[in-house]
């Protein structure tokens, strides 16, 4: 190379470099959009879940319901399948759990005779209204949003509760009832 | 031999490879260096060869769909010949992998050998921990049995506390909303493509720096590590004391390497493949999730976290900690390498290696979490049936009934989630299990909502006669005297 510091071959490799460089924004402006594709924003993921006929869920009982997933993709097998405990408190009351532990998202199981909730991974506990009893869950069990329509239990869902997601950061509703 | 000298020379002539290889491989190092202590870095790399080998022959049957991962590990485990060993030998591989590579960091630490001129060569080895670890949790995933799918849910539980971010990040982590078909393949492509093509770019630089900066030369007392010196120091004794690596040093490389993997094989063979376990249904909730083994540490400290640190350690902890080991040799490179001059360093390893193995014990009998079992299946023991009045029955039926047992041990059987009660009258009195009972309190739920006042009574009845035998429940001495007017005479203190 010349001592002159810009010459021609210079030039036209500053070229090149610069054509490289405007393509590969080119093809990574779309790349980033798709890698990112599955975020959505709070809520985004939610639409009216049937959980079936509001007789199926006794008076003063708490039971498991399942569904499938309205987000499901057909090869996603038996995980498009999600549960709750739904707890029917009066006639047309209810309270729907998460199954997910508000602490790291294990399953918690029902003990009627006891009315706890306990979780078989860290120990975490939550008495019938879904509060937080013992153990390291920050919160209680969080809850779905749910209306009773033609005589069908829907419940507003879609997406893993976690503490991240505002629609299941509904702060215990129930405290008071106890 | 002729004809293979002639084959030989035809591939060199165009190659050009024979003489870098040859000298790379005959290359002087120093003499100490050429000891058992160093033969983990070759022990680590062997292992990740074995382990993309394995893991090439498991994708042969392999399918990384939610809907079939669990099916093809069946057949693979139970159909297709030696698939089980394949599968084994791949999980072993795994854990002796972490193994090797958290000895090869803690000897490479107690020697001193991230210091100049090597800290390079030891921050990539830190992004190789790092990678290491995410193979061993995105492995777990492609198990995708019931212990991956919950594991993804703490995963994802974790990542959702990320202030702002999280619930952006989980829908990121998840590929979607829920734990389902874009998870397995998302950790499919890191377990599969990302994180091995990474590892193998990055252990080559490794080895390369290892090659060119030369091996650690053994640590002396008092012999310190200055810029300035060293290089010409090192140069200076590879010279006057050195010998080829091949054949005069790599010979215990070889012999540890085939060590390791003989243990591997007889892992796979005698203790078979791990898992999978239950079909990953979220709807079956009689599960017990367990991470594998090199994450039980990290379930032991998050069942032991109090609720207000949970969130600052769970994302701050672990980032500090990486930075710490990859500013080390920057702020660290010089001094003394030697560990007898270096008790921090000795210190910190001793902490370390204890709180991980002691952490790791509390990981495998977990006895943090309730027994779901125990309050249906375990029996009482007999002396505490044989003399119990019926009131006492009536509360022993409570106790069982009401999943006390399923947190609290008696005769050593039944959760460990609270104190065993054999014993709980000689440490509490009447109103204080009334009390407890009702109120709860630590880390015990208020019953007060759930039980009885007749259910109550029974039940303190019952653990009133929980003492050892000739030893007296504990009693409040203020109320045997405003009951009769004086002080029990047999109570110590009593005048």
């Amino acid at each position: 190379m010349s001592d002159e510091k810009v010459n021609r071959r210079w030039v036209l490799m500053s070229i090149g470099v610069l054509l490289n460089g405007a393509v590969a924004l080119l093809i990574a402006t779309p790349l980033v959009g798709y890698l990112l594709g599955p975020i959505r924003k709070n809520g985004g993921y939610n639409s009216w879940i049937d959980l079936g006929d509001v007789s199926q869920f006794g008076l003063g009982e708490t039971r498991l319901a399942s569904f499938v997933n309205p987000n499901s993709v057909p090869w996603d097998g038996e995980t498009s399948k999600a549960a709750v405990w739904v707890r029917r408190t009066q006639d047309q009351k209810f309270q729907v759990f998460a199954i997910n532990c508000a602490h790291l998202g294990c399953p918690v199981r029902w003990f009627p005779q006891s009315e706890l909730f306990m979780c078989p991974c860290h120990g975490g506990v939550y008495y019938a209204d879904g509060s937080r009893a013992a153990g390291p869950p920050p919160r209680g069990l969080f809850e779905y949003p749910y209306k009773v329509q033609n005589g069908k239990l829907m419940i507003d869902g879609g997406q893993m509760p976690t503490l991240a997601t505002t629609a299941s950061v509904r702060k215990e509703s129930s405290e008071c009832t106890g | 031999m002729h004809r293979i000298k002639q084959i030989y020379e035809w591939f060199d002539s165009r190659l050009q490879l024979s003489k870098p290889v040859i000298e790379a491989a005959t290359h002087s190092v120093p003499r100490n260096t050429a000891s058992w202590w160093y033969v983990f870095g070759s022990a680590s790399f062997v292992l990740l060869l074995l382990q993309i080998a394995t893991g090439i022959l498991l994708a042969l049957v392999y399918v990384p769909s939610a809907g079939e991962a669990w099916n093809s590990l069946q057949v693979l485990n139970q159909q297709i010949p030696l698939g089980w060993f394949l599968r084994a030998m791949h999980g072993w591989g795994s854990d002796f992998m972490v193994a090797v590579v958290l000895i090869h960091m803690a000897q490479v630490f107690l020697f001193g050998a991230y210091k100049f001129p090597r800290e390079l060569t030891w921050i990539l080895g830190v992004f190789l921990l790092l990678m290491t670890l995410g193979m061993a949790f995105t492995g777990q995933v492609m198990r995708f049995d019931q212990d991956a799918y919950w594991g993804l849910g703490i995963g994802a539980s974790i990542v959702s506390r990320v202030p702002f971010v999280g619930g952006r990040l989980v829908d990121l982590l998840l590929g979607g909303p829920i734990i389902a078909g874009p998870t397995l393949s998302r950790f499919f492509a890191l377990h599969v493509f990302v994180i091995p093509g990474l590892m193998l770019v990055f252990a080559g630089l490794h080895l390369w720096m290892v090659l060119v900066l030369g091996i650690n030369d053994w640590p002396m007392p008092g012999r310190i590590v200055k810029r300035s010196t060293y290089l010409q120091e090192y140069h200076e004794l590879t010279k006057r004391d050195g010998i080829p690596f091949v054949p005069d040093a790599v010979w215990k490389d070889l012999v540890f390497a085939a060590a390791v993997m003989f243990a591997v094989v007889l892992c796979a063979a005698f203790l078979g493949p791990f898992g999978p376990t239950g079909v990953p249904d979220p709807t079956i909730i009689q599960t017990v999730p367990k991470p594998d083994f090199f994450f039980l540490w990290l379930y032991t400290i998050l069942s032991f976290l109090p609720e207000n640190l949970e969130t600052p350690f769970i994302l701050i902890a672990p980032a500090l900690g990486i930075l710490f080991l990859l500013a080390l040799p920057l702020f660290a490179g010089e001094g003394e390498k030697h560990w007898k001059r270096r008790p921090i360093a000795v210190l910190s390893i001793t902490v370390l290696a204890v709180g991980f193995a002691v952490c790791q014990h509390l990981g495998t009998y977990t006895p943090w979490s309730p027994e779901m079992q125990a309050w249906s299946g375990d029996t009482l023991p007999v002396r505490y049936v044989h003399t119990a009045t019926p009131l006492g029955r009536q509360g022993q039926i409570v106790f069982q009934d009401k999943q006390c047992r399923n947190c609290h041990m008696i005769g050593g059987v039944g959760g460990q989630r609270g104190p065993a009660l054999d014993g709980v009258a000689t440490r509490l009195t009447y109103d204080q299990l009334v009390r407890q009972v009702l109120q709860g309190g630590g880390n015990m739920p208020a019953y007060g909502k759930n039980l009885s006042p007749a259910e109550v009574t029974a039940l303190v009845s019952f653990l009133e006669t929980l003492h050892p035998e000739g030893q007296r429940p504990a009693r409040d001495a203020s109320q045997q005297y405003i009951s009769t007017g004086e002080l029990d005479p047999k109570q110590p203190g009593a005048q």
